[in-house]
């Protein structure tokens, strides 16, 4: 008994002691007159290696680039988002982020209840009234949209212009109208470069788990390549990662999303339909610190960087001069109102 | 025992019962130090922040009693099942099903139903949904003799596949993970009695929890059910022989362990959103496991428990932006472990395989 009365004697020395520990200079409380901005991702999104490191991304550049101090919060439950984002509003961000559609209904009442606090939802998901009009969000939120349809589009072009095959493939997560568009935009860029190919579209499933399933990406993509498909292009989180795993063992090609997956399956990876979440982040940000922030709908497409596809060192290889020149080609004329590009089936 | 001795055997006793935790406590606060150091930050400026954002400020501490609520359901969940000898790790799907249980009546209520007709009914709605989840592995454990380990752990993925499945079905507003807002009646927020309140998510369902929490403490030392599922726990075979029904009581105690956790479903469904959201309370499941070792089982101890674990929590998502999520979760580990080798039955453990060797 003895002993133990003095071990709690020592432990509390030992923490007293390290209370006066300074390993760094401390850091100052949010000031308020500064470039603060909060960040809040999404329950277990830091490291998905796309959309929530993709706001990670764009966070630290406008830190090193335009001086701002920027507040990462990650939620540990449902009940923590609102929690998050509401911590960084009272602490007076000039900003708050959230990052993914499930803060929409947060942010929305968070921004009526803030009124002098700037919020963006990153892929916020726009509501319809009983009259089916789009309710639109509060002036001070900016409801930060992605054209995935037009970089969709690109990569089914250079799907059909590389593939060999009548038969493209097209692997989606979740069977929800966000992801309809991504398959919307494919199509149509497969059958503009080629009218008589056909796209095998098939989705993993109707719940959010259809996003987390890498056993039924790799089903579904081994069944499309046996049928004669020679590229899949996928929508579907880490369900994708079987799809890279079928393509290496039937020695085909796969198309990554949101950001570049090609270190997934070297080789493999024709390109990689990414959504500039970093570009838009940081230019969220640069408008803050400009003063030209505005809230309502702002939807980046490929004039805004906001999607694109990869074309570096790694698949040049795999990609003919020519069909980039005509994918290239294709992006001007979205870009200048030529070509129209669905986003819906 | 002498008159004399008595004051320095309660002092024995009052050292032997505070000492170990408080020891765990004081492990956990250098290892959290030692940790806080290691990413660079200083453990002074850590800790006040993490008390400024939990006990400090009225908003934080309604954030730390909305968690506090559904902590204490699956705590009281898991030390019902312990009590009867018997480890429910299905909390995490019952507290689902509940969830989905007083939606679905809440939904199905008329616009505008009384809060005072209403509420009763979705809450014995959450008692059933949980219940029904808890039943299965007390039926399963009573006839077949299957282990509860295995199936209550199993059924949390049959569960929260099987609500995945009715959420994305019809339920569901399209481009969210949640069903359509309850227009019934339903709890006030705290801060609708306190405005400082103001924003947090606690609410009225803490004073039914804690109503259940005591309940819970009646019903297991105070009434004969009570003693036989104790009884049970502690020696099946001698409370068999007692007339005791051993099956019987092992399918009550799991669909009480059930009911309790689906009652937590209510905080959310009932206090907070008004609707039913897929993963509303990922996570609070399991932790009503520690919730239920630090807290010894006994309900008071219960609540003492989902207070310091809800307290940790909170208290993570305020010291967010100095040190990452990852370190709150391995010091919540640290904590689990040294509050669990303090804990007198462990300790024994510990002593007799020690001695067997």
């Amino acid at each position: 008994m003895r002993s133990l009365v003095a071990f709690v004697g020592v432990l509390l020395l030992v923490h007293i002691a390290l209370l006066f520990v300074h390993p760094a200079p401390p850091v100052p409380a949010a000031s308020g007159n500064g470039l603060d901005i909060g960040i809040v991702f999404d329950v277990g999104g830091r490291g998905d290696k796309s959309f929530n490191d993709g706001a990670y991304r764009g966070g630290e550049r406008a830190e090193h680039e335009l001086g701002a101090r920027v507040h990462f919060i990650e939620p540990g439950e449902g009940s923590d988002r609102e929690a998050g984002l509401r911590l960084l509003a009272a602490e007076h961000m000039k900003l708050v982020i959230g990052v993914g559609f499930i803060f929409t209904d947060d942010l929305t009442a968070l921004a009526n209840e803030y009124p002098n606090t700037e919020f963006a939802g990153v892929d916020y998901a726009l509501k319809l009234d009983s009259a089916g009009n789009v309710v639109p969000p509060p002036p001070n939120l900016a409801a930060l949209k992605f054209r995935e349809e037009q970089g969709s589009f690109l990569v089914g072009a250079l799907a059909a212009l590389v593939g060999k095959s009548k038969k493209l493939g097209f692997v989606g997560g979740m069977d929800i109208p966000l992801i309809h568009k991504f398959e919307a935009g494919y199509r149509a860029g497969v059958n503009y470069v080629c009218p008589d190919c056909t796209v095998i579209a098939q989705y993993a499933g109707v719940t959010p788990e259809a996003f987390r399933n890498p056993g039924r990406g790799k089903e579904l993509a081994l069944s499309q390549y046996q049928s004669g498909v020679n590229v899949i292009f996928h929508a579907s989180g880490s369900t994708g990662l079987g799809v890279f795993e079928a393509a290496r063992q039937t020695g085909t090609l796969a198309i990554g999303v949101d950001a570049d997956q090609y270190s997934e399956a070297p080789g493999h990876v024709l390109t990689s339909m990414v959504k500039g979440v970093d570009a838009v982040v940081f230019d969220q940000i640069k408008k803050v610190r400009d003063g030209t922030f505005h809230g309502g709908v702002q939807e980046y497409g490929l004039a805004e960087n906001g999607v694109g596809y990869i074309y570096d060192a790694h698949n040049r290889a795999l990609i003919p001069d020519s069909v980039h020149a005509r994918v290239e080609a294709i992006r001007a004329g979205i870009i200048a109102g030529r070509i129209a590009v669905p986003s819906t089936r | 025992m002498s008159a004399a001795s008595s004051p320095s055997a309660l002092r024995g006793r009052v050292a032997e019962a505070l000492l170990p935790p408080l020891v765990a406590l004081l492990v956990s606060i250098v290892a959290g130090d030692l940790l806080i150091l290691a990413v660079g930050q200083s453990p002074g400026a850590v800790y006040r922040l993490m008390l400024e954002g939990t006990w400090g400020n009225a908003y934080g501490f309604g954030q730390v009693l909305y968690k506090t609520t559904t902590l204490v359901c699956t705590g009281l969940a898991v030390a019902v099942g312990l009590r009867a000898g018997l480890f429910n790790i299905g909390a995490e799907g019952q507290l689902a099903a509940g969830g989905l249980g007083a939606a679905l009546v809440g939904l199905a209520l008329p616009a505008g139903t009384t809060a005072l007709l209403a509420v009763p009914l979705c809450t014995v709605a959450a008692l059933a949904g949980g219940g029904i989840v808890g039943y299965v592995p007390g039926v399963l454990r009573a006839r077949w003799g299957a282990h509860e380990v295995i199936t209550t752990i199993m059924l949390n993925f049959v569960v929260l596949a099987f609500l995945s499945w009715l959420l994305s079905g019809r339920l569901r507003v399209p481009e969210t993970l949640h069903t359509n807002a309850i227009r019934a009646g339903a709890l006030p927020r705290l801060s609708a009695w306190w405005a400082p309140f103001h924003g947090s998510a606690s609410n009225a369902s803490l004073i039914i929890v804690l109503a259940a929490a005591a309940s819970t403490s009646w019903y297991l030392f105070h009434t004969s059910r009570g003693y036989e599922l104790r009884a049970v726990g502690l020696q099946p075979d001698a409370a068999e022989s007692g007339g005791v029904s051993v099956g019987k009581t092992w399918i009550r105690a799991l669909t009480i362990s059930g009911a309790l956790a689906g009652l937590g479903g209510i905080n959310f469904v009932l206090g907070y959103e008004h609707y039913y959201e897929e993963g509303f309370a990922t996570g609070a499941g399991f932790l009503g496991i520690a919730v239920a070792l630090v807290g010894r089982s006994n309900p008071f101890g219960v609540v003492l428990a989902a207070l310091f674990f809800a307290t940790l929590s909170q208290g993570g998502l305020a010291i967010n932006a100095l040190v990452p999520k990852q370190m709150v979760d391995a010091l919540q580990g640290v904590v689990i472990l040294a509050m669990a080798a303090s804990v007198p039955e462990v300790r024994r453990l510990l002593t007799l395989r020690r001695g067997a060797k």
